[in-house]
C-alpha cells in the first residue's frame, strides 16, 4: 500500500496550468468500468458452459484456490448465496480480484477450453457476478468465530491485512488494524486504474471485513504515533503488511522540476477525487513499462493529455506489463517509445522535455532482463510538460527499522515468530490475489501459532 | 435428390414429415402456411366434443439455458366449434390436393357419436382419420382419450364403430401411459385400423413452483397432470415404436411421433419402421420453418448413404432390437483415450470413479503428461467416460478381438457356447484392497 509520505511530492498540476478539460460526460465515459458486467441470462449461458472440471486447473492457478468449478455450478443452479460464499470463503477479496486479477495468466489461462481451441470460460466476469449479487443484497456470508480472548494487531488496511483480518475474526480472535490512511483499501482503493474498479466497490469490500467486528485505527502509523513494542505488549501477535513505498527515483538531473510526479500519487489523486479534479498535462511522458505504467498512461489519455508516450530503456519483450495492459494502452493511443534511455529533465521553472538517448539490448543478464547499452550520439529530447515516474516502488525500508524487520533485497522478513509479514512489503509487490493469499495464509499460521 | 414421397395405407404425401395433432394444427391458417413452408401431411387438432381450456397450459424444462428439452401441456382438444373445423378441413384439402390432411377425432364412447362424426368429416375430403385414445388428460377423466387407449376391449370397440362407415383409411393414435403398448396395439388391428401412430403424450408434472409450491403449468395456483413430450421422450418413444413394429401381430403401418426435432431424429424413427414420422413440439418452439432442414437432411443422408427412397430404409434397425438373453457376452470393448486430444478436465476420472467401475488412473498435472488413463484390466467396456468426456473422438470405445464365438445368455444358461476370459480381479476383494 503507497503511503503519501513528506518526501513525496504531491501532484503535479497546479491551478493555471495548461490542461486539457473535457465535458463531464465524457470523462465519466472513459473511466467508465472498461468491462461491463454480465447480464444475469448471459451469466447463466456462460455458468452452463463450464465442463466442471475435477481438481480443476483454474482453482490450481489461483493463489487463492477458489473452488472455481463449484462457484460457477452454483450460479448455473441459481444458488448465488452459495456462490458468493465459495468465492469469498476462500478470497476476502474476492470482489476486486474479479475486476483486477490479471486472469489470462492465472484461472482463465489455465481453463481447459484453451486446449480445445475455445475462448476460457469467464471466470472473472462469473466471478463479478456473484461477489456483486453478494454486495447488492447485502450478503455477508460470515459471522465472527466465539471470542477465544486472544488478539492480533494487523499494520495496514490492504489487502493483505484486511483478509487477515477476516478470517482471524472467523476464527475468534480480536483484531485491530492500523492504518495510516484516512481509509481502508490500501492499493484497492488507491492504486487501481479508474475504469478497472471504482473507490466505492474497494470500501464496500473492506466494509464487508470490518463488519464482521475488526477495530480500525485510521491515521496512525505504526513505527511514529503507536510503536511496535507497544503493539508486542497489547496484541498476542502481530501482521505486518504495509505495502510498498514511493516510487523510485530517476536518478536524472532536473526531476524534482515542477511538473514531475510519482505515477501511483496521480492514480490516487485521480482516484480519491472527481476526475475533473485531477489535473494533466498535454503532453505526457510516463517512465516505465510496468502495470502501473500503463494504467498512468491510458488514465492520463483517458483524462485529455493529447500525446501520452511511454519511454522505457529496453524492448517490448522485456515490459513487466501483461500483454492485454500493453494492448489496452495501445488501443487508447499511447505511444511507446523502447530502447530509449532518460538522462535528464530539461526546463527552467518547469518540464519542458525529457532527454533520452537510444539503447541497444543484448543477452539476457543474471536478472532475466536483457543488458543494454547506450547508442553514442543518439541523443534527443522528447517535449512534454508532464512526466510520470512508474519505476516500480521501493520497499519501505524507513520503517522496516521502526518495526523490527530487516529488508533482504525487496522484501521485509521477520525474525519474529509472532511477528508475521504479508502482501507486497514480503514479496516486493504482486496482484491482489497474491496478497489476499498471504492475508489468509498468516491467519491460518497465526491461529496454529496461538492455539498451541 | 432422393424420393421422400410416402403412401402410408393408402395416404399420399410428398414428403413423411407431418404436423401432429396438436396447437400448430388448429386453423386453416396455420396449416395452409405450413403446407406453404414445406410440411407433407397435417393431423389437424382433434375434433369432437365441446371444452373450454384454462389459462396457462405448457409447462417446460430448461437444461441449463437450453430451452424445451421437455415438455407438457394440459390443454384440450380444439375449443373451435365443430362447423368452423369441418369447413376449414375442406379448405385446406381442396387448396393442398397434394398434401395429406388428416382428421383427428375424439367424442364420447357410443357408437350414434362416432359415426355422426366420422360420416360429418368424411364429407370434408380428407385423406384419413386419426383416432385420439391417448390424451392423458382432462378428456380422460371424461372417459374419452387415454380412458379408451389404456383398455384394449374398449379400443378394439370403438375402431370397430369408426370402421362400420369409414371409407378413408383409419389411424389409431396410442398411449405411452400403459404397461405394454403391444396388447392396445393388436386390440386397434382386431378393431380394423389400417394403421396406428404413437406416442401420445406421456403423463407427467413437468415442475413445482418452489416460491407457490403449485405444480407448473400452474392454473391459479394448482396444476394437474399433463402431457409430457418434446426432445426428452425420443427413447421412450423410439422404444414404443420399436415394441410396435418388431411384433409379428402388429402388420400395418406405424406413425412414429416423440421428440422428432432434426432429420437424424426422423431417419432413426424410419429405420425403426416408421411409415411416416410427426411433429408438434420442435414446431412449437422454431415453428414451421424447421421442415426445411428436415428435409434436406434427411435428402442429403440418403444420397449420401445411397438410399434412393424411404422404403430402403425404412425398418432397417427392427430386427437389431434384440432381448437382452440374445446379446453377446462375447464381444468385449475397452475405452482408449487420445492423449493428443485429451484437455485434462477429469469428468473422465471422476465418472468412472464414483459412478462405474474404478478404471482410470489419474495423475497430477505436469508438462503436458497423461493426467488420466485407463487401467485397461479393470475397464468393462461401459461407455461412461466416453459419454462425459466434453472433446469428440477423444475416449473411443475399441473392441477386444477373441477368439471366441458369439455367445449369449441364453446359450450359456442352456450350456451351449464358452465366454472369453475376463478380467480375473473384476471387483473381487482383492482388487478393491489393492487401491
Amino acid at each position: 500500500m503507497p503511503a503519501t509520505s513528506a518526501s513525496r511530492p504531491a501532484v503535479v498540476y497546479a491551478a493555471g496550468d495548461p490542461v486539457p478539460t473535457l465535458p463531464p460526460e465524457q470523462l465519466e465515459k472513459n473511466f467508465a468500468e472498461i468491462a461491463p458486467a454480465l447480464t444475469p441470462d448471459a451469466a447463466l449461458l456462460e455458468a452452463n458452459k463450464c465442463l466442471y472440471c475435477y481438481d480443476a486447473p483454474c482453482t490450481q492457478a489461483c493463489p487463492t484456490h477458489i473452488d472455481v468449478p463449484s462457484f460457477i455450478h452454483k450460479i448455473a443452479t441459481g444458488n448465488m448465496r452459495g456462490s458468493a460464499r465459495v468465492i469469498l470463503d476462500a478470497n476476502p477479496m474476492g470482489h476486486s480480484c474479479a475486476r483486477a486479477c490479471p486472469v489470462d495468466v492465472l484461472c482463465e489461462g489455465a481453463c481447459v477450453l484453451n486446449d480445445r481451441d475455445e475462448q476460457p470460460i469467464k471466470i472473472a466476469l462469473l466471478q463479478r457476478h456473484a461477489t456483486d449479487w453478494a454486495l447488492g443484497h447485502d450478503y455477508q456470508p460470515f459471522s465472527a468465530g466465539p471470542a477465544n480472548g486472544k488478539s492480533v494487531a494487523i499494520v495496514g488496511a490492504g489487502p493483505a491485512g484486511l483478509s487477515c483480518a477476516r478470517d482471524l475474526r472467523r476464527f475468534g480472535y480480536a483484531v485491530t488494524i492500523f492504518e495510516e490512511k484516512d481509509r481502508p483499501g490500501g492499493l484497492n482503493s488507491f492504486g487501481i486504474a479508474e475504469y478497472k474498479m471504482r473507490l466505492p466497490l474497494a470500501l464496500a469490500e473492506a466494509k464487508m471485513v470490518l463488519d464482521l467486528g475488526v477495530e480500525v485505527k485510521t491515521g496512525v502509523r505504526v513505527g511514529t504515533d503507536v510503536s511496535m513494542r507497544q503493539l508486542q505488549n497489547d496484541f498476542d501477535a502481530v501482521f505486518v503488511a504495509i505495502g510498498l513505498g514511493a516510487t523510485r527515483r530517476l536518478g536524472i538531473p532536473g526531476e524534482d522540476l515542477h511538473g514531475v510526479s510519482d505515477a501511483l500519487v496521480f492514480i490516487e489523486h485521480l482516484k480519491s477525487n472527481p476526475h475533473r479534479e485531477t489535473r494533466i498535462g498535454r503532453h505526457v511522458v510516463v517512465i516505465g513499462a510496468g502495470n502501473t505504467a500503463i494504467d498512468a498512461a491510458t488514465q492520463a489519455k483517458r483524462l485529455g493529455a493529447e500525446r501520452v508516450t511511454l519511454v522505457y530503456r529496453r524492448g517490448p519483450e522485456d515490459m513487466s506489463a501483461y500483454e492485454y495492459e500493453y494492448e489496452l494502452a495501445k488501443h487508447d493511443g499511447c505511444e511507446f517509445r523502447f530502447h530509449t534511455v532518460p538522462k535528464a529533465v530539461k526546463g527552467k521553472d518547469r518540464v519542458t522535455g525529457l532527454e533520452c538517448v537510444r539503447s541497444e539490448v543484448g543477452a539476457p543478464g543474471p536478472d532475466g532482463k536483457r543488458l543494454f547499452r547506450e547508442v553514442p550520439d543518439s541523443g534527443h529530447v522528447i517535449e512534454c510538460d508532464t512526466i510520470l515516474r512508474a519505476l516500480g516502488q521501493t520497499p519501505r525500508d524507513d520503517l522496516a527499522k521502526a518495526l523490527g524487520l530487516h529488508v533482504e533485497g525487496s522484501r521485509m522478513v521477520s525474525d519474529n515468530p509472532k511477528v508475521l509479514v504479508g502482501g507486497d512489503c514480503m514479496t516486493g509487490g504482486a496482484e491482489i490475489v497474491n496478497a489476499a493469499a498471504d492475508g489468509v495464509q498468516a491467519a491460518r499460521q497465526i491461529h496454529e501459532l496461538l492455539s498451541k | 435428390m432422393a424420393d421422400l414421397s410416402v403412401d402410408f395405407a393408402g395416404i399420399k404425401s410428398p414428403n413423411p414429415f407431418w404436423l401432429a395433432s396438436g396447437p400448430p394444427t388448429n386453423t386453416y391458417l396455420q396449416v395452409a402456411k405450413a403446407f406453404d413452408e414445406g410440411w407433407g401431411g397435417a393431423i389437424w387438432k382433434t375434433i369432437g366434443e365441446p371444452i373450454i381450456n384454462v389459462y396457462s397450459r405448457y409447462g417446460s424444462i430448461d437444461l441449463g439455458k437450453t430451452r424445451m428439452v421437455g415438455f407438457n401441456n394440459i390443454e384440450l382438444i380444439s375449443d373451435r366449434p365443430v362447423e368452423d373445423n369441418l369447413k376449414e378441413l375442406a379448405e385446406v384439402k381442396r387448396n393442398y390436393p397434394k398434401n395429406a390432411v388428416i382428421a383427428s377425432l375424439m367424442v364420447e364412447s357410443r357408437r350414434e357419436a362416432w359415426h355422426e362424426i366420422v360420416k360429418r368429416t368424411e364429407d370434408t375430403g380428407v385423406d384419413g382419420f386419426e383416432l385420439n385414445f391417448g390424451c392423458p388428460h382432462g378428456m380422460s377423466e371424461r372417459g374419452m382419450g387415454a380412458a379408451v387407449g389404456q383398455v384394449p376391449d374398449y379400443t378394439c370397440q370403438i375402431v370397430e364403430w369408426v370402421k362400420e362407415v369409414a371409407t378413408i383409411p383409419v389411424i389409431v393414435k396410442l398411449t405411452p401411459n400403459v404397461t405394454d403398448v403391444t396388447y392396445i396395439a393388436r386390440a386397434a388391428v382386431k378393431g380394423g385400423a389400417d394403421a396406428l401412430s404413437l406416442i401420445n403424450t406421456i403423463n407427467s408434472i413437468v415442475s413445482v413452483d418452489l416460491e407457490t409450491f403449485s405444480p407448473r403449468p400452474s392454473v391459479h395456483g394448482k396444476g394437474s397432470h399433463g402431457g409430457y413430450c418434446g426432445p426428452a421422450v425420443k427413447p421412450i418413444a423410439l422404444h414404443l415404436l420399436s415394441a410396435v413394429t418388431g411384433d409379428p401381430q402388429v402388420k400395418i403401418p406405424v406413425s412414429g411421433i416423440g421428440g422428432i426435432a432434426s432429420w437424424q431424429d426422423a431417419a432413426e424413427f424410419i429405420a425403426l419402421g416408421s411409415g411416416t414420422v410427426q411433429v408438434c413440439t420442435a414446431a412449437m418452439h422454431y415453428g414451421f420453418r424447421i421442415v426445411e432442414d428436415l428435409a434436406d437432411g434427411l435428402s442429403n443422408w440418403m444420397d449420401e448413404r445411397g438410399h434412393r427412397r424411404l422404403e430402403d430404409f425404412r425398418g432397417r434397425a427392427v430386427p437389431n432390437v434384440s432381448k437382452w438373453e440374445e446379446l453377446d457376452l462375447n464381444y468385449h470393448l475397452v475405452a482408449s483415450i487420445d492423449q493428443g486430444k485429451c484437455i485434462g478436465c477429469q469428468l473422465c476420472w471422476t465418472a468412472c470413479e464414483d459412478g462405474a467401475h474404478q478404471a482410470i488412473r489419474r495423475h497430477e498435472r505436469n508438462n503436458g503428461n497423461p493426467v488420466v488413463e485407463i487401467i485397461e484390466e479393470a475397464c468393462v467396456g461401459c461407455n461412461l467416460c466416453s459419454q462425459v468426456c466434453p472433446v469428440d473422438n477423444c475416449i473411443t470405445m475399441e473392441e477386444v478381438p477373441n477368439e471366441f464365438p458369439s455367445t449369449t445368455w441364453k446359450e450359456y444358461m442352456a450350456g451351449k457356447g464358452e465366454l472369453a476370459p475376463r478380467s480375473v480381479h473384476f471387483h473381487t476383494a482383492e482388487w478393491t484392497s489393492k487401491r
